[in-house]
Parts: structure tokens; sequence; C-alpha cells
């Protein structure tokens, strides 16, 4: 693979960074990837996070992980996000669309994107 | 499930909950057919379980008692004319083998899709696992194999953005070697 090299040259920049990094973030946001998210489009959402996190220089704040089956798979893809002493704010019917704005003015903001919670989508 | 690439995401993550510390994945197109196979060397199945796994009504889960991950990569094997299989060892050589075969010429046959955005995601959510990745295909194969890429970048973890990028571009790159 003729581009080992250029892993080669991440390594070289990030070696220095690796601690930084492993001072876990405090917002946590979790993505469904059971049978039932992933039909659902949740792929292309865990990317657009993930994306996004660290082109907003986030990932030091911010760990985004993924799970299994959260149990309301009607409202697949699901994004929770839980950060210390806050309630947890659950994003249905994501897209990755959906999650780059979370990720902009939730995760980096603060502030809920309440369109997209359960909440909003319940009663909607 | 739209792509292969999304039940094979799906098939590994059963793999990753079995413990396994390697899961390699090759897809293998040849005279008409691809073969699938996903094999780890996680903790395995007893027998009873073997037997009924492609059943919708067993499962894994616990938030309710159907799983549809081997299911739907049967259905999607067979509604082309070709089969699904699962082997399994509980004993000293433990892990399981999922193998499916494709008709690829088969109206039903759906298309393979973005093997590379599910590598990058499996990577991302496990990346203390191993993962081997082929594509064998006419004109080429690819090849990634995260032990390789763990000798080259040390410390650094294969999930950091960075690298999770090139993997990506790695797996998309119009020239193989």
């Amino acid at each position: 693979m003729k581009t080992l090299a250029e892993l080669q040259a991440i390594r070289d920049r990030m070696k220095d960074t690796v601690n930084l990094r492993s001072g876990s973030g405090s917002i946590r946001a979790v993505v469904g990837m059971a049978t039932c998210g992933i039909a659902a489009g949740a792929r292309p959402v865990l990317s657009a996070l993930v994306e996004e996190v660290s082109r907003l220089g986030l990932t030091d704040k911010v760990t985004v992980t993924q799970t299994g089956c959260i149990g309301i798979c009607r409202y697949e893809p699901i994004v929770e996000v839980y950060e210390a002493d806050k309630e947890k704010v659950t994003y249905v019917k994501m897209t990755a669309e959906k999650a780059r704005r979370v990720a902009e003015e939730h995760l980096q903001g603060g502030k809920v994107v309440e369109e997209y919670t359960i909440g909003a989508v319940e009663n909607a | 499930m739209k792509e292969l690439s999304l039940n094979i995401l799906d098939i590994a993550k059963n793999s990753v909950k079995a413990k396994a510390k390697l899961i390699e994945i090759v897809i293998d197109e040849k005279d008409g057919w691809r073969r699938l196979t996903i094999r780890d060397d996680g903790c395995g199945m007893p027998p009873e379980m073997v037997a009924t796994v492609t059943d919708p009504f067993t499962t894994s889960r616990t938030t309710r008692p159907v799983g549809m991950g081997l299911p739907l990569l049967k259905l999607a094997a067979e509604q082309t004319g070709g089969t699904l299989s699962v082997k399994s060892s509980q004993g000293d050589d433990h892990g399981t083998e999922v193998t499916a075969t494709f008709a690829m010429d088969h109206l039903d046959c759906v298309p393979v899709g973005d093997y590379a955005g599910t590598m990058v995601t499996l990577i991302q959510g496990s990346p203390e696992i191993d993962f081997s990745f082929t594509y064998r295909r006419e004109g080429g194969e690819i090849n990634l194999e995260t032990a390789q890429m763990r000798e080259i970048l040390g410390d650094v973890p294969l999930d950091t953005p960075e690298v999770l990028a090139w993997v990506y571009k790695s797996l998309t790159a119009p020239e193989q070697p």
C-alpha cells in the first residue's frame, strides 16, 4: 500500500498530542448501532459526528461512541448526549446533516437542538 | 439493508460482542459469484444456538427477543439464489465463521456499497480489536490490516480522526497496488 508513508506521517504528527486525547471528554455522544440503527442509517450519522467533532477541535471534550439497541427502534438513528450534571438528551430520526448541526450547536455551543429531540418528535 | 456493507457492519458487531481479538472480512468476486466471509476468534456459540441462529427469534440482544442481523443477511443471499452458512466452535479453536454467497448478476443482488465507511465505523467502535479486510474483485485486490497499521502508529490509537480518515482514503483510492 503506497499510502503507508502517509500513516507514518500521521504518527509523527500525532505522537505528541496523544496524551491530550487520553483525558477522555466530559461529553459523550452515543450512537445506536444495532441492526435497527444500521438499517435506519446510523453509519453516516456516526461518521458525520466523528468528522465534525474533529473538525471543530472538540476531541478533548467530546467522545463519540457506539452502542447496541437502545430499545426504541422506530426512532432510529438515535444519538444520546451525556454530560455530567445534566439530563441526557436523546436525538431521534437523525441524519448526517442533523448530526452536523448537533455537533456545532450542542456539542460545541452547549445549546440543545430541541426540534430533533425525542420530546419534540413525539409531540409533533 | 440497502448495501452489503451495512450487513457486514452489523454481523461484525456480533464478533465484537463475542470478544474477538481478530475479525477477518473477505469479499471475493469470481465467476459471477460474490462470496462474503466474516471470521472471528471470539467465544463461539454452542451447537444449539448455531442451529437456530438465522431464526429472527434467536438473539443476543436484551431489549427484546428478536434479532434480525443474520436473518437479513440470509435473505440478501438467498434472494439471489445464494446461501448462508454459519460455523462456530467453543473449543480450542474457538470462533465463528459466517459465509454468504450472492449471484452478482441477479436483479435482487444488493450492491457492496460503502465498505470503506463500514471499516472506519468498525475501527472507530473497537480500536482495540484487529481487523483484516480483503476485497478481491476483477481488476484488483484491496487489503487493510490494522495489525500492520498498529506497528506503524505505535502509541497513536486507531480511532484518532486523522487515522480514520486515512483508512477511508486508502480503501477508496482509485489506484491500488
